[in-house]
């Protein structure tokens, strides 16, 4: 397999808020173009702080975060639990937010935002106000907005934990259609073992009090990947494989 | 009771006895909102003509409804000057406190230092009665006219301001990290994230400002007093008190009441025109 760039280093990074409450404790994470990868682990695990901290909303206490290369802002998308619409703004000016943020205007990225739209699936919805759409339908609209710049990293902090469980997976289905269509780089926080086990190609399996990374573990089915490799052997390997290792983490709490 | 069906709504034969009720009562809803108050109004005036005639109550003690609108008619020439003086304040005061006040809680959110050492005396200017600094504000101020405007602008503007503060530090936590993430820079921040989100505040905010602009126009006019034929309503009805001419008092009074009431009316319809796409205030319930 050849070695693919490195875009996002994480050494020994921690974060303590407060000064006592550790919310991360000595994370290091490489990640490399291409890369699925998945952070699961119960609530308080520091799976969220991991993302903020790659997001350079906080800081770390300890360790150290770098990007290769040259980085800038247009680096990173983001998807939140939220779809985090505009509500005053339609669907299009939603997901041209990137760009306007950059200086740039919209008759110049119109095909860039209309492109975005269609590959979510909401190509016929560009002037609809956020209030018209269902929750599925929103959260595509938020991850039309992170890949539109076509960033160098995607994070998403559990996007599809607050939706019904047929469109979680009807979702999840089209999230990794659009990964092989564009080939971006995602990290995916979750708490659901079958999500990350069908998404990612490395799932980070973490724990709390103090948040840690106990496990790392790979998924080796290739992209794509089918619908059936939910109830595939393999699959059910995986889970059992990434739930033990929950189960292990935890336990040395519970 | 039976009514039409509306023609969106075609009779499928499943109208069960829920969806007749529920169909009955949004009727009774739209036409009561406007009959009702109708009625009212019609009730009492006609309850008021009674107790004048019947008791032969003098027009000097209580005019009747009928004499008051001949004399609204009849002093118009005079009334209507001064109506547009007062208007004319009140307006010009309410568009001084928009300025103010939503300039001031831009610079409110922009620095913590300037909030934490004006905020205070917002409040204080606010808690003050205006008739109490209405005397002063004319000792000082040569200008009638610019006094009106001041006493108007001090009663006016607290809403706006505190409002639209409200509304520029409620945006949404997310979407803030989203802009930073973005590096959105402080005015792509304001012009595109605070001012969208404090639009349904401020708008609260304007329609309640603008009621207070015209109670302090015609208040800081009652202390200012003097005369002269740019003088408003409230000039008016307090020389038609000196002349004991009580059905012009009462024909002052409806005009500002009147007044109040379109400016209320005016103001909440720029609020659904400009939120009616997008806020929960301005959108009609489904189902």
């Amino acid at each position: 397999m050849e070695e693919r760039e490195e875009i996002l280093r994480m050494e020994n990074v921690g974060k303590t808020f407060d000064g006592s409450v550790v919310a991360l404790e000595g994370m290091s994470l490489v990640v490399r173009s291409g890369d699925f990868i998945s952070l699961l682990g119960p609530s308080g695990c520091g799976k969220s702080t991991a993302l903020r901290l790659i997001s350079d909303l906080i800081h770390p206490t300890s360790g150290r975060i770098t990007w290769s290369g040259s980085h800038d802002v247009g680096d990173l998308g983001v998807v939140f639990q939220e779809a985090t619409l505009m509500p005053w703004a339609t669907v299009a000016e939603n997901v041209f937010l990137p760009f306007r943020l950059r200086g740039k205007r919209f008759g110049d990225v119109a095909d860039e935002v209309q492109d975005a739209l269609d590959m979510v699936g909401l190509g016929s919805f560009a002037s609809a106000y956020p209030r018209e759409l269902s929750g599925g339908m929103k959260m595509r609209v938020s991850i039309a907005r992170a890949m539109v710049t076509r960033p160098r990293l995607i994070l998403m902090d559990e996007p599809f934990a607050a939706l019904d469980e047929i469109t979680r997976f009807k979702l999840n289905n089209d999230l990794l259609r659009l990964r092989d269509r564009i080939g971006c780089t995602v990290i995916f926080v979750t708490h659901s073992v079958f999500e990350s086990v069908f998404l990612s190609d490395r799932i980070v399996v973490m724990a709390a009090r103090p948040g840690r990374v106990v496990r790392e573990l790979n998924v080796e089915e290739p992209y794509p990947r089918a619908e059936d490799f939910r109830t595939s052997s393999e699959y059910a390997g995986y889970t059992r494989e990434a739930s033990g290792a929950l189960h292990e983490a935890m336990g040395e709490v519970a | 009771m039976s009514f039409a069906l509306p023609a969106e709504m075609p009779d499928t034969g499943k109208v069960d006895a829920d969806e007749l009720k529920r169909r009955q009562r949004a009727r009774f809803e739209r036409v009561g909102k406007w009959l009702l108050p109708i009625l009212m109004l019609a009730l009492t005036l006609y309850a008021w003509d009674r107790i004048v005639v019947l008791n032969d109550i003098p027009h000097y003690i209580l005019p009747g409804p009928g004499l008051v609108w001949e004399t609204l008619i009849k002093d118009w020439g005079t009334l209507s000057g001064s109506l547009l003086v007062t208007v004319q304040i009140t307006l010009m005061a309410l568009a001084v406190a928009v300025i103010g006040g939503v300039g001031l809680a831009i610079l409110f959110t922009q620095s913590r230092i300037v909030e934490m050492s004006f905020f205070p005396y917002a409040v204080i200017l606010q808690v003050t009665p205006v008739v109490a600094i209405a005397p002063l504000i004319f000792i000082y101020v040569e200008n009638r006219m610019v006094g009106l405007l001041l006493c108007a602008w001090i009663v006016a503007f607290f809403p706006v301001l505190s409002n639209t503060t409200l509304g520029l530090n409620s945006a949404d936590h997310n979407l803030r990290d989203l802009f930073r993430i973005y590096g959105a820079t402080r005015w792509q921040r304001l012009r595109h994230l605070q001012l969208p989100s404090a639009l349904p505040y401020f708008l609260g905010g304007l329609r309640i400002a603008g009621g207070l602009a015209l109670i302090g126009a015609v208040v800081a006019e009652f202390v200012a007093g003097t005369g002269g034929r740019a003088s408003g309503l409230a000039f008016r009805i307090q020389e038609a008190g000196y002349q004991l001419n009580i059905p012009r008092m009462f024909a002052g009074l409806v005009l500002i009441a009147a007044t109040g009431v379109v400016i209320y009316a005016a103001l909440s319809f720029l609020s659904y025109m400009l939120l009616r796409k997008w806020h929960e205030s301005a959108l009609k319930r489904e189902g």
